[in-house]
């Protein structure tokens, strides 16, 4: 429940650079185009990174991710564990050892 | 309380009441909005009062017009009971997967009910209702994913009604569904204190979303954009079912018999609670457990009641 180590990347990782493992689990959308399964590997220190990786593995998924800019896509919401990163930083959000990195669609409640 | 002229005078002044003994924190007091105290049984009774009044004052809602509009069964539910008493036909676009209490409640109220594609959710039920009100001119969609009457009976009513009840409040957190709690409690507590910090708490959107073709077809309400939601927020963190389900289920230990948003609501409390050091954290309770009896929530087993909850919509 404590998630309090969010954006904390411990000093020995700094030194690993890109090399940071995570787990990034997929939206049914967007499963096909990579592995197929619910969640894939990637690694990067910062959201950015480990996009910058899963795109490496599967080019399909670069349109879902960002923008032709490079920026965020607009209706893709991502959680490092459980926290929404527009709030952290955005794509320098950081992201630590054993963290999960969680793409959901955004959709309307109420 | 007292004696009313009519049951829409009895939408909002709702209670504030201190459940600090749910506080992982000791140094975290908590408060907790009761909105399903409301008439129809949910906050969106404020809503609903709320863009139907404008919308009558501006013209845009004539005597005897029909209205429509999608919703997972509380706003609906609001505007069902205040068209009924107002002399307007309803028809309320609801998906297949709410609790059947929900739609039952629609027909106590005599609203007409059109059902969407659970595999939609409420994207789907929205699409569906302004498809029909594109095809029926006649109709006032009162949107309320886009109807600023929506956001401002939080800015008008809510916010000023915890502002009143506790100004000592540290942090506001409350579920973002069309973002009008959120947005107009938000936005009213922050012009009167810049400090209060305001924390969204969403569903996991996973298996209600499988009809989604692409992130493309994915929705952000225009309450939230329209109003600098992303500048106004200061975190938003996700919950899921089963965290849900045992947040209502001490709730309930409580004394507050509440539906699974306020479950969710909770457990983002919880989390804010731990990061913080000390504070008064508020939130909102958007409606009480009526609607959620037959999904089994407070009895059942625990793995059973979040794999129902998975396929059911409840935000």
């Amino acid at each position: 429940m404590v998630t309090g180590k969010v954006g904390f990347v411990p000093s020995h990782l700094d030194q690993l650079g890109d090399a940071v493992p995570v787990v990034v689990r997929l939206p049914n959308i967007l499963r096909p185009i990579a592995s197929g399964e619910a969640s894939v590997n990637a690694e990067g220190a910062t959201v950015r990174a480990v996009f910058d990786d899963l795109v490496r593995r599967y080019p399909g998924l670069r349109p879902s991710l960002l923008t032709p800019e490079g920026d965020m896509h607009r209706h893709l919401n991502v959680f490092v564990n459980d926290d929404d990163v527009r709030y952290l930083g955005k794509l320098e959000a950081k992201v630590g050892d054993a963290d999960t990195l969680t793409l959901m669609p955004a959709v309307a409640g109420g | 309380m007292g004696r009313y002229d009519s049951v829409l005078d009895t939408i909002g002044n709702t209670p504030l009441v201190d459940i600090s003994e749910l506080s992982p924190n000791p140094r975290v007091q908590v408060l907790i909005k009761l909105e399903g105290l409301n008439p129809a049984g949910s906050v969106k009774d404020r809503a609903a009062k709320s863009m139907i009044e404008e919308a009558e004052k501006n013209g845009s809602l004539l005597p005897g017009q029909r209205i429509v509009e999608s919703s997972s069964g509380n706003t609906a539910a609001g505007l069902a009971m205040i068209a009924k008493l107002k002399g307007y036909p309803f028809t309320a676009v609801v998906p297949e997967n709410v609790s059947i209490e929900r739609t039952k409640l629609l027909r106590a109220f005599g609203a007409e009910i059109i059902v969407s594609p659970a595999a939609e959710g409420s994207n789907g039920a929205m699409r569906r209702a302004q498809a029909l009100a594109g095809q029926h001119p006649d109709w006032w969609f009162s949107f309320q994913y886009g109807n600023p009457a929506n956001p401002r009976a939080h800015y008008e009513g809510t916010g000023p009604e915890i502002w009143r009840d506790c100004p000592e409040v540290s942090h506001f957190v409350a579920g973002l569904g069309t973002a009008g709690t959120i947005i107009g409690v938000g936005r009213f507590l922050k012009e009167r204190n810049p400090s209060v910090q305001v924390w969204a708490v969403q569903p996991p959107a996973g298996e209600t979303v499988e009809g989604l073709k692409n992130l493309d077809e994915g929705f952000i309400p225009p309450v939230f954009t329209d109003n600098d939601g992303y500048c106004l927020l200061d975190r938003s963190r996700v919950v899921g079912p089963r965290e849900s389900i045992e947040w209502a289920r001490r709730l309930a230990g409580a004394g507050v018999f509440a539906g699974l948003s306020t479950g969710a609501a909770m457990a983002g409390v919880a989390r804010c609670a731990l990061e913080i050091d000390a504070g008064t954290i508020v939130t909102v309770s958007p409606d009480g457990g009526w609607k959620y009896l037959s999904t089994d929530v407070w009895s059942g087993d625990l793995d059973d009641v979040v794999e129902r909850a998975r396929h059911e919509l409840y935000f």
